[in-house]
């Protein structure tokens, strides 16, 4: 008896520290007047994605790192609260339940997968809190018409059409199939690869979708019979290197192309080769393409020891624009930590912003007003040198109008 | 000594046969099967002519077949041994699989790191990591055995099976966790060796969009199959010859009687898993070798689909598995490759060739479940 009233009491005294430990820790400056200020990310820390992920995360640090001084000066203390959306929408949405729940949270840069980002935010928008995405591509993700949901980057109905003019008027291409991985991303994009293609008379041999992740053979086989000039994957890096690779190893001589899912130094690290001289589309170019990002990838190493990963600009940009329109919201609130709905209305009315990646203005429903689309050319296996693509065709395309209800 | 060596070479020479003109036979009757189709359906197809693209996908088909097959019985040796023994389906044997592939992997990436794998002949490299992924399974199963089935020997069937269900699981996730705090991601890549992805090619044949496509074999799949074959000339060879193999077949003949005869159950048993979990280890580091990149997830289907073949081979029997390995693997090919082209493109064939296997599952189990070799089960008195 004595015994167990010792160890309870220890365990209760040990629970006691480590809460009031625990609850010290974040705020590392003594309590600043203004209050906490937080921002969430919610990226791929884990699994076959988390080179980009991380990079992203990594990229929102250091932008509240060298933008946080105004809302320092007013007195509030800005963190960065990361989560792991493990690229699965279920995860996704868990973690959006924990991020609205904390009041202190003001906004959130993410995610990488849209087939995450639209069902998260519909928790973010029943909770007015503003979601800046530097990378969601889906169409879906703004033509909701949420106040929440915003983008910096371009739209795969564009981006898919952008591929297959490339395919059809650069590459010469007569025949294609398509395949792609079933998610709401890979999926949408090789749909929007197919009506154009077949809108223009470009032969889509096959159109397949595939969970596949080892053994593409009972895929490969038909193609290698079809014959295409052109092998189109809808997918992620993890998933189409291996396919390549595969491919290649069976003879399959077709041109590799793809969207901006396979923007990853991963992907020749995986495919080595095979995935030499195929081309990707995609609506963040490389950071060398950027003229302002130079001080920031110069940054990024220095602070992380490697190169900014595919979409760390754009992450940068969201997390600035989101600190400018906390700053402006906060002042109309009278140097006071602003109201969710003030920072979302805020962040809507970004114009004409000026970040690594271009200038940014929001239109009615979330999208830049004008995109850039890239299409780039693998040009080495060696995964170090990635960030030296080049990119091929460069075209500035604003946004469609939003979809008639 | 002279009539000792002879039965000997008798028993490693006529498994050799056996199994290839089993494949052999098998080849032809689904390659028939599909000409005939053609052959049938030929004139209500305008759009394509059904028997030349029939004929050029096949040797490509047939290949990619038997490939699957041998990989299918290597995995379902694992599962049909266990259950002769220990009337158990062990279900945590894909993941044993699985981790058997990681160590190939990681003693890969190891010689690639100490600048050691360029300099070796590359067909070393190869059996050191099927022998690495052979050690780590065996022994691994050995370890499962002894802690989660062990235990549980006389419990009510399903409460072992509910654990072997566990163990997989915690093995995907321990693989996962261990991956990435090790190299800081968990789909790890089998280093490249440029002679194994050379292809041999043996002519030409034309397609249906009219030109001509190669038919080749890329070295990594000749590498497989050799190696598969041997792995289970070598497994025949101690089943049928060895003094151990003979107690294996008398432990899972009548448990009871085995032991009055002296023979030591658990040690057997132990043994068992570890040449099963071998096996399996094997099947893992080739199959890795051969798709190039891993992950802790990819045990799972070929082993629910490898476990199919063991029941269709009739599960307890190991020329069954073998059989029920190839039959399935040949199937599954042939239903990826040509469902597509018959159903003019309704039914996708990638879907629908994992489909076919379950079903065939489902079939066996409704319509002779003892499967094609099995014995009838005997009641035990």
């Amino acid at each position: 008896m004595k015994t167990l009233k010792l160890l309870s009491l220890l365990l209760a005294v040990t629970m006691a520290v480590t809460a009031c430990g625990g609850a010290a820790a974040p705020t590392a400056a003594p309590a600043a007047a203004g209050g906490t200020i937080k921002i969430a990310t919610q990226t791929p820390l884990s699994g076959g994605l988390a080179a980009v992920g991380e990079g992203m995360k990594n990229a929102v640090q250091l932008a509240v790192e060298q933008n946080s001084g105004p809302l320092k000066a007013m007195g509030f203390t800005v963190q960065v609260v990361p989560f792991d959306d493990q690229a699965k929408p279920e995860v996704g949405v868990a973690n959006a339940k924990n991020i609205i729940s904390d009041p202190d949270i003001l906004g959130v840069v993410g995610h990488y997968n849209s087939g995450v980002q639209i069902p998260s935010s519909e928790e973010y928008h029943g909770a007015s809190l503003v979601n800046v995405s530097p990378a969601n591509t889906n169409p879906k993700v703004t033509d909701r018409l949420y106040l929440e949901v915003n983008r910096v980057c371009g739209r795969d109905d564009i981006q898919g059409v952008v591929g297959e003019q490339f395919a059809l008027n650069e590459l010469k291409a007569k025949s294609v199939y398509i395949l792609h991985d079933k998610t709401t991303y890979g999926q949408s994009i090789a749909e929007f690869f197919r009506k154009a293609a077949e809108k223009d008379g470009l032969k889509v041999l096959g159109f397949e979708g595939t969970e596949e992740k080892a053994n593409f053979d009972p895929i490969l086989t038909p193609i290698q019979a079809a014959n295409p000039d052109l092998i189109y994957f809808g997918g992620m890096f993890d998933q189409a290197g291996v396919m390549f690779k595969q491919a290649r190893d069976k003879g399959i001589k077709a041109t590799f192309m793809g969207p901006d899912g396979l923007d990853s130094a991963d992907l020749v690290k995986i495919a080595g080769d095979a995935a030499k001289g195929m081309y990707y589309t995609t609506v963040a170019g490389p950071v060398s393409y950027y003229p302002e990002a130079a001080k920031f990838a110069t940054d990024y190493k220095a602070k992380f020891g490697k190169d900014p990963e595919p979409f760390g600009a754009q992450a940068y940009d969201s997390t600035v624009i989101l600190l400018k329109s906390i700053e402006k919201a906060a002042k109309d609130a009278g140097n006071k930590k602003p109201t969710r709905a003030a920072v979302r209305d805020a962040v809507r009315a970004t114009k004409d912003f000026k970040g690594l990646t271009g200038s940014i203005t929001f239109d009615s429903k979330g999208d830049p007003a004008i995109a850039k689309y890239f299409v780039i050319q693998v040009g080495t296996s060696d995964p170090a040198k990635w960030g030296e693509n080049k990119a091929v065709k460069t075209l500035d395309i604003p946004a469609p109008p939003p979809p008639s209800k | 000594m002279p009539k000792l060596q002879l039965r000997s070479l008798r028993e490693l020479l006529f498994p050799l046969f056996q199994i290839i003109i089993f494949v052999l036979g098998a080849s032809l009757v689904t390659s028939i099967v599909v000409l005939l189709l053609a052959l049938l359906l030929r004139g209500t197809r305008t759009d394509t002519d059904l028997l030349v693209a029939v004929i050029s996908v096949l040797p490509q088909t047939l290949i990619d077949g038997i490939t699957l097959g041998f990989l299918y019985a290597l995995i379902a040796l694992g599962y049909t041994m266990v259950y002769g023994v220990l009337e158990f389906i062990n279900f945590a044997h894909s993941e044993i699989y699985m981790v058997g592939a990681f160590a190939g992997a990681e003693l890969a990436l190891t010689l690639q790191s100490a600048q050691v794998l360029g300099v070796i002949p590359p067909l070393l490299y190869v059996v050191l990591a099927v022998v690495a992924g052979m050690i780590v399974s065996g022994l691994l199963a050995v370890t499962v055995e002894r802690v989660a089935y062990r235990p549980l020997r006389g419990a009510p069937r399903l409460v072992p099976l509910i654990s072997a269900v566990g163990v997989s699981f915690f093995l995907q996730d321990a693989v996962r966790l261990f991956e990435s705090f090790n190299r800081n991601a968990f789909y790890l890549t089998y280093p490249v060796i440029p002679e194994f992805d050379r292809r041999i090619i043996f002519g030409s044949i034309a397609t249906a969009s009219g030109g001509t496509m190669d038919v080749g074999i890329s070295v990594k799949v000749i590498i497989f199959i050799v190696a598969a074959v041997l792995i289970l000339i070598a497994l025949n060879y101690l089943v049928n010859a060895t003094k151990l193999g003979t107690s294996i077949r008398a432990v899972a003949q009548d448990r009871l009687t085995a032991s009055l005869m002296g023979i030591n159950v658990n040690q057997v048993i132990a043994m068992t898993f570890l040449i099963g979990g071998s096996l399996g280890g094997a099947a893992g580091v080739l199959a890795g070798i051969k798709a190039g990149t891993i992950d802790p997830f990819f045990g799972f289907i070929p082993g629910i689909k490898a476990f199919t073949a063991a029941v269709l081979g009739g599960i307890g029997n190991i020329t069954g598995a073998m059989l029920g390995g190839i039959t399935l693997g040949l199937l599954e090919a042939f239903v990826a490759s040509y469902l597509t082209l018959f159903s003019k493109g309704a039914l996708p064939g990638a879907d629908y060739a994992a489909i076919t296997a379950f079903m065939i599952l489902i079939g066996i189990l409704i319509f002779r479940p003892s499967g094609l070799l099995g014995e009838r089960v005997g009641q035990k008195a």
